[in-house]
């Protein structure tokens, strides 16, 4: 089994991915791919990192199996609780008064959170009027994000989660329990849009109001993050909202001074003008 | 006066047991030293712990954000939720996938990447704990030129982690709290 990839080996294996499939993760953070690759290779039961590189360059379903494992799809419905009641309480309110609210989760992954923002929207009366775009760069992230299909045993932690973060509603109204699944209730999703988009590589496609990027900087370099910060800052209308993940910080970036601090522990900042 | 040593992090892992040994040693680090401590403690997931507040010795604790560089004298605590990973350019890098030993942060992916990191140049330990997390980073740590520390597991209030982590090395050093605090004040004096 394969413990360690030296600096030069994961130099090697970004080459190949760029150089054949044109996938960039040169400025991704280094530690957390190395392990990225490491825990792949034990999964895929790899011995040796030529056996990788070989399949790499001689099968592309196999590439793609790699890049849906090792790009990280963790997430949760009201992660972090206290964010998502500041959201309720202080953010929600401001984007009320926006006509159209447009609302970006960039690197959604398998889309709890983008539910959550949905639930929170019809609970405030805005999901009608709100256009949610969800994407990330995994197609099969999405293809599962789309279903709605939510494994029924974490339920119980995300109900924890939603009366933690103020929630009032009897939160098994917004699922329906089949075998062990849970299915998000349809009308949630009427105005969610999936599809994929990779932060590293695509441009600005629309503005918004609020921006969500929570746990997804971490993957990346600080060359990485100040691209997609500038991303960001183009994609957002004046006095528009970004959320980071709660470790995740402006604070190393050139363009901090072009947003004002909403709430420093939760990340929540906002596009100055 | 900043003494010399060969070490660059000094990074202890404990679970179960372990808090009060953590404190012990944190108590005892001799004033000079400039040597950056990272703790990865288990933690109850969403649970405000109380580590920072009965660690709150002299030095303040601090939980790193992503990408923040690691100064000189200061102690870290690997956030909950997180895994802790350290990059050679000693920045932090923080990772939020699957759980590890049941555990986020995991010992063993902080020691991993220490190892890769900073090889001769890092000091693990590994204190009282219910399970087998570190014992791999600690040893890998250990091949990878470093020195690696068990708290001993007759003293460990829970010896299954220390033991695992000697059951995997041999070049592993077992120490009572006092022998750490000692190995540790070793190293610092000004020379």
């Amino acid at each position: 089994m394969v413990e360690e990839i030296s600096n030069t080996e994961l130099q090697e294996l970004i080459f190949i991915i760029q150089h054949q499939y044109g996938y960039d993760f040169s400025d991704y953070a280094q530690a957390s791919l190395k392990r990225r690759f490491i825990r792949f290779m034990g999964h895929a039961q790899l011995e040796k990192l030529a056996e990788l590189k070989l399949q790499l360059q001689t099968d592309p379903d196999f590439f793609k199996k790699m890049v849906e494992y090792i790009t990280v799809n963790v997430t949760e419905m009201f992660r972090d609780p206290q964010f998502y009641q500041l959201l309720r309480d202080d953010v929600l309110p401001r984007l009320a008064t926006y006509p159209i609210i447009k609302i970006w989760h960039a690197g959604c992954a398998t889309g709890e959170e983008v539910y959550s923002m949905a639930i929170m929207l019809q609970e405030a009366g805005l999901l009608e009027r709100s256009r949610i775009y969800a994407t990330d760069m995994n197609a099969a992230n999405l293809e599962k994000a789309n279903t709605g299909i939510v494994p029924l045993r974490w339920m119980k932690d995300y109900t924890h989660n939603y009366i933690q973060s103020g929630g009032l509603h009897d939160f098994s109204d917004y699922y329906t329990a089949r075998y062990d699944s849970a299915i998000i209730n349809p009308a949630l999703r009427r105005n969610i849009i999936f599809f994929q988009h990779n932060l590293v590589t695509d441009h600005v496609f629309n503005e918004f109001q609020l921006i969500c990027c929570r746990n997804v900087f971490i993957y990346f370099n600080r060359t990485l993050q100040e691209r997609v910060v500038t991303l960001f800052y183009d994609s957002l209308a004046p006095r528009g909202y970004l959320a980071l993940g709660m470790k995740e910080s402006l604070l190393f970036s050139k363009e901090r001074k072009k947003f004002e601090v909403v709430n420093g522990p939760n990340k929540i900042f906002r596009r100055k003008y | 006066m900043h003494s010399s040593t060969r070490f660059d992090i000094i990074a202890i892992g404990g679970s179960a047991g372990s808090l009060s040994v953590v404190a012990r040693l944190l108590k005892a680090l001799p004033g000079e030293m400039d040597t950056p401590v990272v703790l990865i403690m288990h933690r109850l997931k969403n649970v405000s712990s109380e580590l920072n507040r009965l660690l709150a010795f002299g030095r303040p604790i601090q939980e790193p954000e992503d990408k923040e560089r690691m100064k000189a004298g200061h102690i870290y605590l690997a956030p909950q939720n997180y895994h802790l990973l350290l990059e050679a350019d000693g920045t932090f890098s923080l990772d939020y996938s699957e759980l590890v030993h049941y555990s986020r942060p995991a010992i063993d992916e902080s020691f991993y990447s220490i190892a890769d990191a900073y090889g001769k140049r890092a000091l693990g330990i590994l204190l009282s704990g219910a399970n087998a997390d570190g014992a791999e980073g600690l040893a890998r740590i250990v091949k990878n030129g470093g020195a690696g520390i068990v708290q001993d597991p007759m003293e460990a209030e829970f010896r299954i982690m220390p033991q695992a982590a000697i059951d995997m090395s041999a070049d592993i050093k077992i120490m009572k709290t006092d022998e750490i605090i000692s190995f540790i004040k070793d190293q610092y004096h000004t020379k």
